[in-house]
Formats: structure tokens, sequence, C-alpha cells
């Protein structure tokens, strides 16, 4: 059970096969992405018929590559613009409710800290549905009233940041706020001691402070945004991020196209991860 | 004048939280009761009732649907459970250092990646021309391609996949804390490794288990892609259902009684979990 107490040596060879094979399940599925990536055929499937760069770079049919297949460019623009909205909003949604919950005592905080988890353990698509009902009926309602369109709160762009925002902002909260709740308050009165304003003491000191952990939550709030399917589903209109169009292609049966987008998307994700961690950790 | 400054100070600060929470959390669930209990009896003319719900449970489709979804979703946190914990002991107990950490970043990296990637990974592997299917027929195993895909077992190996790390992170969290001293003393009294495991780890790894597993089971409830792209057509997973109600047949009303009811169940297993083990949800959630 622990490594100081003797263990016959079939237990202790058979625990390490399944660890062993534990490993190979976890990795298996994104290897074969990546490598199919490569093979010189329309499908995603053996047999092996020869490595090729042409679903990366290919400009002829059917070899088209990622870099030139424009409904997947477009895809990963409408992504990094929601991702980008996203990001901001939440982190700076995020930043202000740890100065809230951190700095100051009032009526109903428990009960407001409560209710900023909740995202947490709302589905994706019921938060994506409940978004799409309510916009929807205030749409109408308005329309109703003032003979206007109001297009932002139909299904679209708009509604697909909004509901990414309203489950990663909690991410975003509580990451900065673990990052607050090391701060020495000393720091900031020592500011205040020698002339600097209340605003500017936060901005010069209190700020600096927080910022690996308002880098790591910008990092996965860019990660969570740009693999979201589920709120996402809901909300979309004419312009679907990437998830959505490869969900598409993934139902009509696809080429090895989506292995390639799929290998950039694994390195991108494990790459921003990382950076993620590496933040987190520069703050201890 | 300074307390004013404060005042304003706290609004400024509050008023983004209390946005965010009202429109975007508090309201739209409200709406979506609202329409879930309203019946449509003309072109823009609504009835408040309950007949959304007496649909659901005069339909065998809908709730045989809805208790196929939690079932398979209790099979797949029990699952993920049994095969986690193994996993998670070995890294936090039998490791040390650099191995243990790269262990544990092993087991991050896939679930950095969209589950959609995962997802299709699975699928090359276990669709009739998959990879599973063509090593079989290679190695002379079967005589024709096998499909693995479209049936309970493959929703089952996805829901499995896409949730574990949910499991192995608390598990090797709380595992951590146990002092192995602990376990020596249970040798010492003449324990066996399986009286040890009921007596000392198990119960030391409770906190653990129960966040684990109130996580992973309400991933699997949530879950759409994994269910209606390893299930086919008739994966009859209660989310593709929800789906259906309001992109297809645009029935709001049905399925917003379907989304409160997905809903209801979530929470309360939630509440169940965080009951049982006498936690709160700050506490578990909050990490």
């Amino acid at each position: 059970m622990i490594p100081t107490v003797p263990q016959s040596s079939l237990i202790k060879w058979s625990y390490r096969a399944y660890v062993m094979v534990f490993f190979i399940y976890l990795a298996l599925p994104l290897t074969v992405v990546c490598v199919f990536a490569f093979n010189n055929s329309v499908f995603p499937s053996l047999p092996w018929e020869g490595f090729t760069l042409a679903w990366f770079f290919g400009t002829d049919a059917p070899f088209i590559g990622v870099f030139h297949e424009r409904s997947i460019l477009r895809a990963i623009g409408t992504s990094a613009f929601v991702a980008v909205w996203v990001s901001a909003l939440s982190v700076a949604v995020g930043t202000c409710n740890a100065f809230l919950f951190v700095r100051h005592e009032f009526r109903g905080k428990a009960l407001l800290y409560m209710l900023m988890l909740l995202p947490l353990i709302i589905p994706g698509v019921i938060l994506g549905i409940s978004i799409l009902v309510f916009s929807s009926s205030v749409a109408n309602t308005l329309e109703d009233a003032t003979g206007l369109w109001f297009d932002g709160l139909r299904p679209g762009l708009i509604l697909v940041i909004l509901g990414q925002f309203s489950f990663i902002t909690t991410f975003a909260t509580l990451v900065i706020s673990a990052r607050l709740q090391k701060f020495d308050p000393s720091l900031e009165e020592a500011a205040l001691n020698l002339g600097a304003s209340k605003l500017g003491a936060v901005w010069q000191i209190t700020l600096p402070f927080l910022l690996p952990a308002i880098v790591a939550s910008a990092v996965v709030s860019v990660l969570m945004s740009f693999e979201n399917f589920n709120t996402t589903l809901m909300l979309v209109g004419s312009d679907s991020p990437l998830t959505i169009t490869m969900f598409g292609k993934l139902k009509q049966g696809s080429t090895p196209v989506l292995n390639a987008v799929s290998l950039l998307l694994i390195i991108i994700s494990a790459a921003l991860g990382l950076i993620s961690l590496l933040f987190q950790k520069s703050k201890d | 004048m300074r307390s004013d400054h404060q005042k304003l100070g706290f609004y400024l600060l509050i008023a983004p939280l209390l946005l965010w929470l009202v429109l975007l959390i508090l309201l739209p669930h409200l709406g979506l009761f609202i329409v879930s209990i309203s019946e449509k009896v003309g072109v823009r003319e609504y009835e408040t009732g309950f007949g959304n719900y007496a649909a659901f449970f005069s339909e065998p489709l809908y709730w045989r649907t809805f208790a196929r979804t939690a079932i398979m979703s209790i099979l797949a946190t029990a699952l993920t459970l049994i095969l986690g914990f193994p996993i998670a002991y070995y890294i936090a107990k039998l490791t040390r250092g650099r191995t243990k950490t790269t262990l544990f970043m092993m087991c991050l990296i896939p679930f950095w990646v969209s589950e959609l990637v995962r997802t299709f990974g699975w699928m090359i592997l276990l669709r009739e021309t998959g990879v599973f299917s063509q090593t079989l027929q290679y190695l002379g195993l079967t005589a024709g391609p096998i499909e693995f895909l479209y049936n309970d077992a493959a929703i089952m190996v996805g829901l499995v996949y896409t949730s574990i790390l949910f499991m192995i992170v608390p598990l090797v969290t709380t595992l951590d804390s146990l002092d192995d001293s602990l376990v020596e003393a249970g040798y010492d009294l003449g324990g066996n490794g399986y009286s040890i495991l009921r007596e000392i780890v198990i119960p030391h790894a409770m906190p653990g288990i129960v966040s684990g597993c109130i996580v992973v089971f309400m991933l699997s409830l949530g879950n759409y892609l994994t269910p209606i792209l390893l299930g086919g057509k008739d994966s009859l997973w209660f989310t593709g259902m929800i789906y259906s109600q309001f992109i297809t047949r645009f029935n709001w009303e049905l399925g917003s009684a379907f989304g409160f009811l997905l809903l209801a169940l979530s929470s309360a297993v939630v509440f169940i979990g965080l009951k049982l083990s006498r936690q709160s949800l700050s506490e578990t959630m909050g990490r």
C-alpha cells in the first residue's frame, strides 16, 4: 500500500501494469488524431497511405489544407474574437469581485458568494437555453414596445460572448481572489503613508502583485472560451466558432483536415495550459 | 466625505457582480421557469399551467430518456471512481518528486484539449473503418469489420474519458494529506491490504470521493457531445432531447420544462452529496 511496507512483486507489477494501461488509454485518442493528420488519404482511418503535409498546406481539392480552407479559417477568427472579449470581460469583472469579496464586509456577502459559485453547478446546455429564452423574450418585449429591431439579443456572437462570460467569470474570480488573499495590506498602507491616493496605491502596488493571477486567469478564460461547446451551441447564430464548425463537419463525415485543425488545437491548448500553470506557480 | 468615497467605491465594485448575477444567471433561470409553465393555446397566446411537465410524465419516451440519462450518468460516475481511484492513489502515495509531477501533468494535458477533439479521437478508434476494427482484422481475429461505435458501451468509454480528471484531481489532493504512518499503524495492528483500504484510506479520502463524484455526475448529465457523437442517432440523451425541442421542433415551452427538470436533478444530486459529506458548496467548489 505504501513504499515502506513490503508487498508481493506480483501485486506490485500488476498495479504498475494497470497504471501503464491507464495512461495509454489517456493518450490513445489524442495520438491517433495527431497521427492521421499526416495520412495521405481522404479518410482519417487506416490503411496508412504515406506521410503528407497536404492537410496543412494543400491547395488542390480534395487535399485542401487547414491554411487554405476558408470555413475553418473564418471559424478560427470568430473563436478568437469571442475568446478575447470573454477573457477581457471575465478578468475585469473577476478582479472587481475579488476586491469585493476579499476586502469588504457587507450584509448578504455569504449569499452573494454562493450565487457567484452557482454557474459551476449549472449544466452548460441549461445556461445556454436560459440565456436564449430570456434574451428572446426581452427582445420581443422591446420590439413590440418600440417597433425597432434588437438583433443583438437574438442568437449570435453577442449572446455567445455573454453566455461564455456568465460561467467563466466564476473561474476568474476564484483565481484572482486566491492571490489577493495572500496580499499584505500593510504594503498598500505604506503607499498611502507616502502620499499615494487610494486608487494610485491599488494601481501601483496591488495590481502588479495580482498580475500573475490576472494573466493566468486571462489565459485560462481564452482556453475555456475557445473550447466551449454546450453553451455556445444554444446561442450561436450565423457566425459559428471553431468547435461548432468542426462539430458540423464531423457529423457529415470528414477528411483529415479536421485532424490537422485538432493537432493545432492540441498544441495551442497544451501551450496555453502550461503558460497558465507557470504563471500560477510564479506567484508562490 | 471619506465614507462617501468608500461607499461609492463599494457600489462600483458590487455593480458588475450584481449585473452579472442578476442579468445572466438569476433572471434567465426565472424566465426559463416561467416559459416552462406556460402552455401555447394559440398564436402568441399562452396560459399558465403545468401542462409541459404533464407531457413529460405522460410520454414514456421523455421520462425514459430522462431516467436513462440519470442511470447512465450514475454508472459512469461509479466507473470513473473505480478506475480513477487506483491511479490517484498511485500518484499520491507511491510516487515522489518529479515522477509525481510528471504523472500528474500527463493526466492534466488531455483535459486542456477540447472535448470535441477527444471525442473525435474515439470516433477514429472505434468506428467500423477505425483503428481497432482494422487492427483486429489485420491480426486475423475477425473476418469482417466491426462497428464499435454507436452503442452504450462507446458512450460509457467516452463519458469516463471526458470526466476522469475531475475525479483524479480531488482524490490526489485528499490522498496526499493521508499520513503514511496511519497506514503503517494499520499494518502494525494486524490489518491487511483490504481492511486498511476500508478502515483508513477510504474514510480519509471521503471528501475527495464525494466532490469528485458530484462533479463527474454533473458533467455526464449535462454532456451533449459525447453521447451524440459516440452514441449516434439513438443515443437518447436528455440534453439531446432539450436541443431538439429548442432548435429543431421550436417547442420552447416543452424544452424549458425539460431544461428545468435536468437542472433540478443535477442540483438535487449536488445538494444531497454535500449534505451526506457535510461539506458546503464554497468548500467543495472554491477549491
